[in-house]
């Protein structure tokens, strides 16, 4: 793994590519150790029978490709053509205005002219115009064309997978070109031939076979989950056991598997678990399943086909169980998937109902098809209707800040329901500044699997941008706490800011929710989930 | 390649696009080729290259519903959704798309970046920048304005909405442009504005070193041969008078499909009709499609509906899954162990109990 530079060093960033450059079909890809991942482990290709399994390491001259690879990529690219209007409209209709260039996270922090996203886009659009197009098979490179060669095809793979498909330059494009839309068929390109990285196809691997990415087997799930209900006895005396595989029950929880695993992902884990227990006697009749036990889908970043393969436990448990319908957690690119893949994958079995809150009588009219509900919006209609007893001021040691996930951003516009719920359960809110958040969020820099080690420092030149507005609202009203609503998230903005903010820390949405929760009978609480002490309490003995 | 090479490339091409026509009817006297057949068939593949072209994309289907969804979505009632830019349906979907067609509303958004270091600590900042919004906006608009007066030359009578465009337009510089009281016609504003954009867009192109990065010839053409195009058509207004009722004649005739082709006409017509013809028919095999394009777009003609409605994929297909019974099968007696429930406990059981 190589080290991750000093911030003072990856601040030097230059993003004004030379005049005199030869242009950039000439410059030879160089991958750097720190930008790119390492790469699949044949053993997790072969368990979920992807092509060409084989030890291979990005940093030799010889990927080991197959004889055949040019056809394979040439055949996939045309039937991809031919199956999304989307791919085909964006390698046609790009007039290379330059608006989304200055746009992307991971050309702002690191000045590479081949991370704009226009560019991202123009290492593929540059081959479908030499095979696809009579200009590009006429003029060659004078109509922008060029062969695809193993040189071509390294340089792709080196920038598609230094994108983390968040849509932000989608959002500026006058044509709505999504260059995440050109990298997740990209990447399902580099995948036919198995070149995928191994933080993506080892979750996809584990997901498969245990239903969950971190490969938790069921017994150590359940664990995990007796562990935090002690240690939520612990500190509110209140025993809050949870029910697993349990057939008949009215709604299936499902979440990431991060949250039961990686902290500080583990206190919002505790938080749901706080709110089921809240709200049983009012009637919330719920389980959790081990078998659908994550949330997120890295099949997402891998092919359309896989991201289906992995979705469909969430429908399948649900219909085995009985449940009436589905309860989502706090996560990112699973919430992209379940809106806007979901139900065009695997359509919900008959078995399920059009959900409504138990305790509010509200109807989801949103989720009428999908029948699955995200968890925030279920908190928020619960606030709303004065269904839970909050004691706000229990959060009174944090200055909040709220960082939009780019799934939930902008591939399904859910920006005000985790606002309302954050501001019913802590008093101090700022709000990074506008050209920073909601549909024009930074993402975090290491999404759509690119939260490994090995990359750190194109995580933090990507999370910059993020860990500069984090910055600027902490320099000005002391902001202490970063909030989210995403599992990776909560794990990779802590690397974050221990790089760029250090005085800041990462929490979820539902763990200020439960330190707010007040229950009746609980014992007299001295600190939140995470065990520090609540304001007023520093000195109690109880910490 | 680099720009230099880009730009010497796109010019040549344009002069050669110049002097084709010069050369053809200037020397050779084809004005039936140049005044007829060519602007016939540019029109034909004008209209058969886009219908082609359109066509082409819709053959292939949306699999998924995917609209970049820049606003709150709909959700509660009591929550204040953006209806345009998070359509719940059709209603905003179509007020979506007259405003990027009509207004650019995304590109309106641009911001340009502003990345400094302050004692070696990175300070970003996203600055105001509505230059390329103006600058497209003009460029189209003029265009527009300009193609729409144009109607004076192949329509008789001329239409009402012309000859008021045409007054609005001439208008603005009523005793202010020198030529006046020189026997010069007014100077359109259109034709200032067009000029004055592509002239801007180009500049931005060679100076920022992004967006010359990024640039191939076939930016710098299009664009060379709108400037080509324009001052030929302004050299022909102001410098070098052509015979209009003649020009009328030839355009009507094309338009009537009884075309003539009259005497006494510069050259210089040849050559602007040319630089048009090649414009047109280049149009369908370009980037100049993003005019049809905008519209098949689907991250913005689609509704962020699909929680609600069901979106089908037409090629979607049964796919291997790992069923519970794979999985409870592999885990059984750890589940068992820990308290789970499972779907054969008995079975297992008798198992376990064989092994033991
Ligand atoms: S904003 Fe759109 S049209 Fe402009 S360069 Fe980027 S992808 Fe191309
Ligand atoms: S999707 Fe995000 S990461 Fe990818 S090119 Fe666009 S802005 Fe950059």
């Amino acid at each position: 793994m190589a080290d991750t530079p000093k911030p003072a060093e990856i601040a030097k960033i230059d993003h004004y590519p030379s005049p005199f450059e030869k242009g950039w079909m000439n410059k030879q890809v160089e991958i750097k150790p720190g930008v790119y991942c390492y790469a699949s482990k044949p053993k997790n290709l072969e368990y979920v029978g992807m092509p060409y399994p084989r030890e291979w390491n990005p940093a030799d001259e010889d990927w080991k490709l197959p004889e055949n690879w040019k056809e394979i990529i040439e055949e996939g690219f045309k039937d991809r053509l031919d199956k999304y209007r989307s791919f085909k409209l964006f390698m046609d209709i790009c007039v290379r205005c330059g608006a989304c260039a200055d746009k992307c996270h991971f050309f702002i922090g690191s000045g590479d002219p081949k991370n704009m996203p226009v560019q991202r886009a123009e290492l593929l659009r540059s081959v479908y115009r030499k095979n696809h197009t009579i200009g590009g098979k006429i003029l060659g490179p004078f109509a922008g064309a060029r062969e695809l060669t193993e040189d071509v095809l390294k340089e792709w793979w080196y920038y598609l997978y230094q994108c983390t498909e968040c849509r932000r330059c989608s959002v500026f494009c006058p044509y709505g070109i999504d260059t995440a839309e050109i990298t997740i068929i990209g990447r399902e390109l580099t995948n036919l031939l198995g070149l995928n990285i191994d933080w993506i196809a080892a979750p996809v691997a584990n997901c498969y076979r245990t239903g969950n990415h971190l490969g938790i087997q069921p017994h150590a799930y359940k664990d995990m989950m007796d562990f935090f209900t002690d240690e939520i006895e612990d500190i509110t005396g209140i025993r809050m056991e949870q029910d697993f595989n349990r057939k008949g029950a009215e709604i299936l929880f499902i979440t990431p598997s991060g949250d039961v695993f990686a902290d500080p992902g583990t206190f919002t884990c505790m938080g749901y678990m706080m709110l089921f227990h809240y709200l049983k006697e009012q009637g919330l009749d719920i389980t959790w399943s081990t078998y659908a036990s994550e949330g997120g889908n890295f099949g997402f970043f891998t092919s359309h086909e896989m991201a289906k393969r992995l979705n469909a436990k969430m429908y399948a448990e649900a219909k085995r169980l009985g449940v009436k319908w589905i309860l989502g957690g706090e996560c990112g690119h699973m919430w992209r998937v379940l809106n806007q893949y979901m139900d065009t994958f695997n359509g919900p079995p008959d078995s399920l109902e059009e959900p409504v809150s138990p305790i509010t009588g509200t109807k989801f009219e949103n989720a009428k098809t999908t029948k699955m509900v995200h968890l925030v919006e279920f908190t928020a209609d619960l606030m709303k209707h004065n269904k839970l007893k909050l004691d706000p001021s229990r959060n009174d040691h944090l200055k909040v800040t709220f960082h939009d996930s780019c799934n939930t951003a902008r591939g399904m516009g859910f920006l005000e329901e985790p606002r309302y719920v954050i501001k019913n359960v802590c008093n101090n809110f700022y709000e990074m500044p506008p050209e920073t958040i909601r549909e024009l969020t930074f993402c975090c820099g290491s999404g759509s699997g690119l939260n490994a080690g090995e990359n750190m420092e194109l995580r933090m030149r990507g999370g910059l941008p993020r860990a500069n507005a984090v910055k600027h609202v902490h320099e000005k009203h002391g902001v202490n706490m970063l909030s989210c609503i995403c599992a990776i998230d909560r794990a990779v903005l802590t690397s974050l800011m221990e790089y760029w903010v250090p005085e800041v820390e990462v929490t979820g949405v539902h763990e200020m929710v439960a330190n707010a929760l007040v229950f009746d009978g609980e014992k007299k609480r001295t600190t939140d989930l995470r065990g520090e002490p609540l304001p007023g309490m520093e000195d109690e003995e109880d910490v | 390649m680099n720009f230099v090479l880009s730009i010497l490339f796109s010019s040549f091409a344009v002069i050669v696009v110049v002097l084709i026509p010069w050369i053809g009817v200037g020397a050779f006297d084809l004005r039936i080729l140049f005044g007829i057949i060519i602007p016939y068939a540019a029109m034909l593949t004008f209209f058969v290259g886009i219908v082609v072209r359109v066509i082409d994309w819709s053959r292939s289907p949306v699999p998924f519903r995917i609209p970049t969804t820049a606003g709150q979505e709909w959700s509660f009632p009591w929550i204040k959704s953006n209806p345009i830019d998070n359509p719940k349906g059709t209603g905003g979907v179509v007020i979506r798309m007259i405003f990027e067609v009509l207004t650019f509303r995304s590109l309106f958004r641009n911001t340009r970046l502003e990345y400094r270091r302050v004692d070696g600590v990175p300070k970003i900042d996203y600055e105001w920048e509505k230059w390329l919004w103006v600058a497209a906006l003009v460029f189209h608009y003029s265009f527009l304005v300009i193609f729409l007066r144009h109607f004076r030359f192949f329509t008789e009578p001329v239409p009402g909405f012309v000859t008021l465009l045409q007054n609005l337009d001439g208008f603005m510089q009523m005793g202010a442009a020198p030529f006046n009281g020189f026997g010069l016609p007014g100077v359109y504003l259109t034709d200032m504005l067009l000029m004055a954009a592509v002239t801007w867009l180009l500049l931005r192109r060679i100076l920022y070193s992004q967006i010359r990065y990024v640039s191939l010839p076939a930016d710098y053409f299009p664009l060379l041969l709108i400037i080509a195009l324009g001052f030929s058509g302004m050299l022909m207004r102001y410098l070098f008078r052509v015979d209009v009722t003649a020009v009328k004649e030839l355009a009507i005739g094309l338009f009537k499909f009884s075309p003539v082709s009259p005497e006494g006409i510069g050259v210089i017509f040849y050559i602007h009709l040319f630089i048009l013809c090649v414009l047109i028919a280049y149009f369908p095999f370009s980037k100049l499609m993003h005019l049809a394009g905008i519209f098949l777009s689907p991250t913005r003609n689609l509704s962020n509906n699909s929680r609600f409605v069901r979106h089908v994929n037409p090629w979607n297909y049964p796919v291997q899954t790992h069923t519970y019974d794979e999985y409870e099968d592999e885990f059984r007696d750890k589940m068992i162990e820990a308290g789970l429930p499972v779907e054969k406990e008995a079975e297992s059981t008798v198992e376990t109990e064989e092994k033991e």
